[in-house]
């Protein structure tokens, strides 16, 4: 983490309900600085989707602020402040009557860039998600699972956002592409000079790749630290959600061991 | 028959161009009102159910149902506009053809809208408000292009249904191809229905394939393609001008004569054109108009002069069910007619139009019959053969109450069916209208009714409220010169199968006969 870190994205005293009994945000106040990789985590309905949509106001808070590189995200319009972040989801929902090419190209096109700045730009994006550039002519229907996320995230970048939310990145990949894809995220991030947080359901991404874990439950961040610390916790609720897959990777160590 | 040929063609330009200007204008007004409304659907899905479903119920009304609720529709309208502002609204032809035809392209649109839209995954949605579009841009650079393709089924759908509905729009007085068609069918011209039908179903298969050109090319993202097929419809829409330019602007506003929807009407409606023509005023006639709609498109001014019946009058306008000696009938009509539509009857023509029972000549004269009263004396030895509706009409009741008409035998046929069982001996009186060409061509005696047991059919020469002045003059010779003889030969030139006429020419030989 670069010394003279500004902060990136800051919630303050953010709460949000759904009309239901318990609230899906019930004060949650975090700060991500400039150049950080930061993994939200918790069991479904702990709200950490919710919390990352509302950075670029997918959804939108009951109360509290939300500043993004330091302005406050309700001062500006949604679609601007969405042009400057990049946001990729499990979905990817590329655009099926676009190429390869014109997905990536989309948010330039709308910044009005000329042609040969975006032609570039998509050359420089197949590059940085590692994906030959003879990939810009095919259609989002002939792209395998891994390939299309990785045309999500060079979409996702391509208008140079530093800001890089994740939700589920890696939801509904094979576990083989799975890793290929995060070790490629973990590279790209720090290629890019990007803030990227991730939201995951899975502990194993999270505590193999981001060197902060931010933990929701019911609302609440009830823990944030790096993962060794998270490992040692004795919060029971924490302890709770790490001890399983703790517990896979021995099993699986020992396997490796007997062989 | 080339002459006939001839005479279909020549109509056609006209009908053409008027049938796709109202199919165009119909269908511009319904994509007008379906746009805010699957937009409206798309932003509250609750909407949906309520506003497809009324228009599912609207479909289900027969399209010529439609069109002709419109007509008095819009003259309430018309009325209260006239006391509110001052002006009137057109209640017969383009206004209530647009509207009704709209109203029934509906459906297909929004259906078509609103499950294209809702076709859309949620996910490329999310991506397209992730990556910053504004509501303009998703809608314009995603949702309708991935939509496309529903959307363009529902409007080929709309554009079939309106073009094929559109020839309806004659019953309401708007000219359009099925003016050709009706007329054709009523008097048995199958040049006229066959170039009717064939350039309807020609445009509508042109208009369709261009509609395809532009589903494909949205599909494949051919240009090529989306402006070949955006060309042919804007070809086609642009020959319903062709004529308003190519023909020289009326001078005045003509006279408009109304016609029913059978030949009779037709060379009625052509012989009244004549007489006017020959007097110096232009005219134009609305053929195929509904019984319903006629005779209030009369007092509505909306056309100027027609011909109708004393019976049809007497019960459907006037509400009569009592009947009155023929003498005593047109008096009290005429008086009504005037105190409660301003309507001017210039008189009766000669002959009536009326139902009847006829036999062959000898078959009557063996039998010794001659009149209803004859009639029943013989009847339960006799068959009789009725038109589909005869049996469930106040005649055939007032007959068997009056004169003890008792059958051995009662069928309803279609009417050329009828007439074959005359003819092949499975039945020995028929049910007719009095002025049928048949009745002479086929030797037929029409029995005499000494009883006054049927109401009276006199054809009578109706004026608009404030017309009798101009008319008058030029057709009032008219009055009293067709005996039903004359009427009847008329008619036949253009029921007969062999050398068959048009109403045009009937009406010539008509005006020549009367003029004598």
């Amino acid at each position: 983490m670069p010394a003279a870190a500004l902060p990136m994205l800051t919630y303050r005293g953010i709460r949000l309900s759904y009309g239901g009994a318990a609230p899906v945000l019930d004060g949650v106040d975090l700060t991500i600085t400039e150049g950080e990789f930061v993994a939200l985590v918790g069991a479904s309905g702990a709200g950490k989707t919710t919390l990352l949509k509302l950075a670029n106001r997918l959804i939108e808070a009951d109360a509290g602020t939300i500043e993004v590189g330091g302005r406050d995200v309700s001062a500006m319009p949604a679609h601007e402040l969405r042009r400057g972040i990049g946001y990729a989801f499990q979905g990817v929902g590329l655009f099926p009557h676009y190429s390869v090419a014109e997905n990536i190209a989309a948010v330039p096109r709308l910044l009005g860039w000329d042609g040969p700045r975006i032609a570039a730009r998509v050359a420089e994006m197949l590059d940085l998600v590692e994906l030959p550039r003879g990939f810009g002519a095919r259609a989002p229907h002939q792209l395998s699972g891994g390939q299309a996320s990785r045309v999500g995230l060079a979409r996702a970048l391509a208008a140079g956002a530093k800001l890089l939310l994740l939700d589920e990145p890696f939801g509904a990949l094979d576990p083989e592409t799975r890793i290929s894809l995060g070790d490629a995220l973990v590279a790209l991030h720090a290629k890019a000079g990007l803030t990227t947080v991730m939201v995951t359901h899975d502990l194993h991404d999270a505590l193999l790749r981001a060197p902060r874990v931010v933990v929701l439950d019911q609302g609440r961040i009830v823990a944030d630290a790096s993962p060794t610390d998270l490992a040692h916790s004795a919060d029971p609720k924490v302890r709770d959600l790490i001890a399983a897959p703790i517990d896979q990777a021995r099993r699986l160590a020992a396997l490796a061991g007997a062989a | 028959m080339n002459a006939r040929w001839t005479h279909a063609l020549d109509m056609l330009p006209d009908r053409l161009a008027a049938h796709l200007g109202v199919s165009a204008t119909a269908l511009a007004l319904a994509i007008a009102v379906s746009v805010p409304l699957v937009m409206a659907m798309v932003a509250r899905p609750g909407l949906r159910r309520p506003v497809l479903g009324l228009a599912s119920v609207i479909q289900t009304i027969p399209a010529l149902a439609l069109l002709a609720l419109f007509y008095p529709l819009l003259i309430l309208l018309s009325s209260l506009t006239q006391r509110l502002a001052g002006f009137g609204v057109p209640a017969l032809g383009f206004v209530p053809s647009v509207l009704a035809l709209a109203l029934y392209a509906l459906l297909p649109l929004l259906r078509g809208g609103a499950d294209g839209l809702a076709s859309v995954p949620a996910s490329v949605l999310e991506a397209a408000d992730g990556i910053g579009m504004t509501r303009r841009q998703r809608m314009v650079c995603v949702e309708l292009p991935l939509a496309a393709t529903i959307i363009i089924g529902g409007l080929r759908t709309a554009v079939v249904w309106t073009i094929g509905a559109a020839t309806l729009a004659t019953t309401i007085g708007q000219q359009s191809l099925g003016d050709l068609i009706f007329a054709g069918l009523q008097t048995e011209d199958f040049a006229l229905v066959s170039v009717g039908c064939i350039a309807a179903a020609a445009v509508t298969l042109l208009a369709d394939f261009a509609l395809g050109q532009v589903e494909q090319g949205v599909a494949v993202r051919s240009r090529a393609r989306i402006v070949t097929g955006i060309a042919i419809l804007v070809a086609i829409a642009a020959a319903a001008l062709v004529p308003s330019f190519a023909a020289p602007a009326q001078p005045a506003r003509p006279v408009v004569i109304g016609a029913k929807n059978f030949g009779e009407q037709f060379i009625l409606a052509d012989l009244i054109g004549k007489r006017l023509q020959a007097a110096g005023k232009p005219v134009a006639i609305r053929s195929g108009l509904g019984s319903a709609v006629v005779f209030r498109a009369l007092a509505a001014g909306d056309i100027d002069v027609y011909v109708d019946y004393t019976g049809t009058l007497w019960n459907g306008v006037l509400g009569r069910t009592d009947v009155l000696p023929r003498a005593q009938l047109l008096p009290v009509m005429i008086r009504e007619l005037k105190a409660r539509y301003k309507v001017e009857t210039l008189g009766a023509l000669g002959f009536e139009n009326a139902y009847a029972l006829a036999m062959k000549r000898a078959d009557a004269q063996r039998l010794g019959v001659h009149s209803l009263a004859d009639l029943a004396r013989v009847s339960a030895r006799l068959r009789l053969a009725t038109d589909l509706e005869f049996q469930a009409r106040d005649e055939w009741t007032a007959l068997q109450r009056v004169y003890g008409l008792k059958f051995a035998r009662l069928r309803a046929y279609s009417p050329t069916q009828m007439v074959h069982a005359l003819q092949s001996g499975d039945a020995d009186v028929i049910t007719a209208f009095s002025s049928d060409g048949r009745i002479a061509a086929d030797d037929l005696v029409v029995l005499a009714d000494p009883q006054g047991a049927l109401p009276t059919y006199d054809a009578v020469l109706l004026v608009a409220p404030g017309r009798a002045a101009t008319l008058g003059p030029v057709l009032t010779p008219l009055i009293g010169r067709i005996d039903v003889t004359t009427m009847r030969a008329a008619n036949w030139r253009v029921d007969r199968d062999a050398d068959k006429q048009a109403p045009a020419e009937a009406a010539t030989w008509l005006d020549g006969k009367i003029r004598r």
